[in-house]
């Protein structure tokens, strides 16, 4: 196959089969939670639920001072590297046209060294992130086969893709279809690994907020 | 055609001087000719000095299932000197479009040319060869396979022009109702030089064949065959529009203010950051232009199958299929199937439930 | 409407960046040439211009006291710029298209001078002609 060949097979029947086991894994695995439901309460409410779920959604995004002075790399660490997914997947100009076709929305790009510093910034950070599990004796003994697998599948497209952009080792072509088929296989790994917390953490974050507002407590 | 029986035994220098070629216009000749194939300006008194001893050799053309593009693209030339020169400086013993003689003259001109020359010819082909029916594409009843492969076999090195011979190009293209393939899908035991694009610019066409002469041998070639001192960067990396790709300023359609100002034509599916050409450094009829300085993107001419990569206007970060219709059936189909499921797993929780079921590791750790 | 068409491209200065560097370049050449008395040849179009920067290159040489023609394959200019000691060549074809251009510093561009393979082919054919009887009346 010619690496145009496997360019167009990508960008085409592959990213149709990743984004149809994305879509249908992500909406099926949220039904199975909210059908399953939760065991009615019998106590008398005291306070709203909805309130507290949903302010506490945006409330845990700071993180507590008992749990930062324990976790400190863990959160800083977490933070940087989530930010700089974000910019580098959501405010890089390829990218946004990537999603004006597929959602029909586009919005304004970051210049493109600025987008690379934080791609450089970010592989970094995933790496000292990895070798702190493997050190943490906690950590190492909690790590699964699949956290190392989720690890590599977020760090392999900034890797290839950082490589596409500066065209590292490789001709353009290959190394661009190399880069587009790490993002389908985290696509098709999405809804049955631990990257389903992009969207449960919204779930848990209410949850824990309509518990204690229904209790009539701080969440 | 030039009277071979004379200056066979000349060299190219001595061929020159009888022509009444100067030294001095020899000289701007090797300047031109160095510029060309983008070696150092140091260089030219090597290469005239290479050159003056070099020997004509025989170059046979074959034109297959082709649209003639590659060869106009170099007999532009038409008026052009220093272009003359190379043909003058090659012995161009068969080339159907161009030769003066035809039918069976031309033919036993080229088995006479083949015979003579054995092991030492060039062999120049443009066109691609059909394998889906071998009269689909024939010279004086010869199909094209039967007359590469014994033209080949007493070659010296094979110059394949044009993406058609190089990767087949556009009769390869879906559904390819010929069948056809290029020369390397058919040729494995002679050395092949890729100069694609569609066509290439005529200087690359020069420049290699001019390699060979200066050198007697064949230029350093990259993953796919092709010199690497024409096809070794991207348009994209020498394109003097990377400023604005840098910067996130893109035309957004051929007439709006960005195309207007010059900005980077991504947006409009320009494929120069994986294609591979010198257009965005030697450009086009002698240096005046190339597309996307003309306005429009690249359509990545000189890469394999570029006719089947996803439309020449649709961006390269842009997937290829409408995405839009199956995922909204997707979606849709996959609510049905959570909420069956989501239902499904209510009963055993009930179930489970009322036989007092215990709850074990393995529940609680299912994802 | 017989206006011509307008074609508004404007297109900034600098936009490679190409063009202080290449002179930058031609400046350490004439230096090198008072220094090693060494000739420096560098092509234009080896490197990527945009357009409108050639001619800020060349504009910024200027042209000096000389001027000269070359008829050889098609005409070729060669201009002492207002630098002395660089020269700018350019080879046309016959179509006056331009076919290669190259900044030479030096004291006299190697094409100028007469080849000693031309000289040594001017005398055989000047003995000839002055062995002509026609000519030795006069």
């Amino acid at each position: 196959m010619s690496e145009i060949e496997f360019l167009e097979w990508v960008r085409g029947p592959g990213f149709e089969i990743a984004t149809v086991i994305f879509i249908a894994g992500v909406i099926i695995r949220l039904l199975e939670i909210v059908i399953l439901g939760r065991k009615e309460n019998l106590a008398e409410a005291k306070g709203s639920e909805m309130s507290s779920g949903l302010r506490t959604i945006v409330t845990r995004t700071i993180p507590d001072k008992g749990a930062f002075k324990r976790s400190t790399f863990t959160i800083v660490a977490g933070y940087i590297f989530h930010i700089g997914l974000f910019v580098t997947i959501f405010l890089f100009a390829p990218h946004i046209l990537l999603f004006k076709d597929v959602i029909g929305l586009s919005w304004p790009a970051l210049p493109t060294p600025i987008v690379d510093a934080f791609a450089v910034v970010t592989i970094i950070t995933l790496l000292a992130i990895l070798i702190h599990r493997m050190r943490d004796n906690v950590l190492r003994f909690l790590s699964t086969k699949e956290d190392y697998l989720v690890w590599m599948l977020t760090i392999l497209p900034l890797i290839t893709g950082y490589m596409a952009f500066h065209r590292i080792g490789m001709s353009a072509p290959t190394l661009l279809a190399i880069h587009i088929l790490t993002v389908e296989l985290l696509l098709v790994a999405f809804p049955f690994t631990k990257f389903m917390h992009a969207f449960t953490i919204v779930l848990a974050r209410w949850y824990n907020g309509a518990i204690s507002g229904y209790r009539g407590v701080e969440s | 055609m030039t009277d071979r029986s004379s200056d066979k035994e000349k060299t190219l220098g001595d061929a020159l001087r009888s022509q009444g070629v100067s030294r001095r216009s020899f000289l701007k000749f090797c300047a031109a000719t160095a510029s060309m194939m983008a070696i150092s300006p140091a260089m030219i008194p090597k290469i005239a000095e290479a050159l003056e001893k070099a020997r004509k050799p025989s170059v046979i053309w074959l034109s297959f299932q082709e649209c003639t593009g590659c060869t106009e693209s170099l007999t532009r030339a038409h008026a052009t000197t220093i272009e003359n020169l190379i043909f003058d400086s090659i012995s161009l013993d068969y080339h159907h479009t161009l030769q003066a003689a035809a039918g069976h003259a031309a033919e036993e001109a080229r088995e006479v040319a083949m015979k003579e020359n054995h092991g030492e010819y060039l062999l120049v082909v443009d066109g691609s060869i059909p394998m889906g029916d071998p009269g689909y594409s024939t010279i004086a009843g010869i199909s094209n396979y039967d007359m590469l492969m014994e033209a080949a076999e007493g070659a010296a090195a094979i110059i394949s022009v044009g993406t058609c011979a190089t990767y087949g190009g556009l009769p390869m293209a879906k559904p390819n109702p010929t069948g056809a393939v290029s020369v390397g899908d058919l040729i494995k035991d002679k050395p092949i030089i890729n100069v694609p694009g569609c066509p290439p610019i005529p200087v690359v066409i020069t420049g290699v064949l001019t390699h060979f002469l200066t050198f007697g041998a064949i230029p350093e070639l990259d993953h796919i065959g092709r010199p690497m001192v024409f096809y070794g960067q991207s348009i994209h990396d020498r394109c003097y529009r990377r400023p604005f790709y840098d910067k996130g300023l893109f035309a957004e359609t051929f007439d709006d203010e960005g195309a207007q100002k010059g900005w980077c034509l991504y947006k409009l599916g320009c494929k120069g950051p994986t294609t591979y050409n010198a257009c965005a450094t030697t450009k086009w009829n002698n240096g005046t232009s190339f597309p996307i300085e003309a306005g429009h993107p690249c359509i990545g001419c000189s890469e394999p199958r570029f006719w089947d990569g996803g439309g020449f206007y649709k961006a390269l970060s842009m997937p290829t299929q409408d995405i839009g219709k199956t995922a909204v059936y997707t979606a849709a189909g996959a609510v049905a199937a959570g909420v069956a499921i989501g239902g499904l797993n209510k009963l055993t929780k009930s179930g489970a439930a009322a036989a007092h079921d215990k709850t074990t590791i393995d529940d609680l750790e299912k994802e | 409407m017989s206006e011509s068409v307008q074609f508004n491209i404007q297109v900034g200065n600098d936009l490679t960046w190409n063009v202080a560097p290449l002179l930058h370049e031609v400046k350490h050449a004439l230096k090198k040439l008072i220094d090693d008395g060494k000739t420096s040849i560098i092509d234009l179009r080896s490197i990527p211009l945009a357009p409108g920067e050639e001619d800020t290159i060349l504009q910024t040489l200027g042209q000096g006291e000389v001027h000269a023609r070359l008829d050889a394959l098609g005409p070729s200019e060669i201009i002492e710029t207002q630098y002395s000691g660089v020269w700018l060549i350019t080879h046309y074809n016959a179509d006056d298209e331009i076919i290669s251009r190259f900044i030479e510093v030096t004291n006299m561009p190697d094409i100028l001078n007469s080849q000693k393979e031309d000289v040594a082919e001017a005398y055989g054919r000047l003995a000839a002609t002055l062995e002509n009887p026609e000519l030795q009346n006069n």
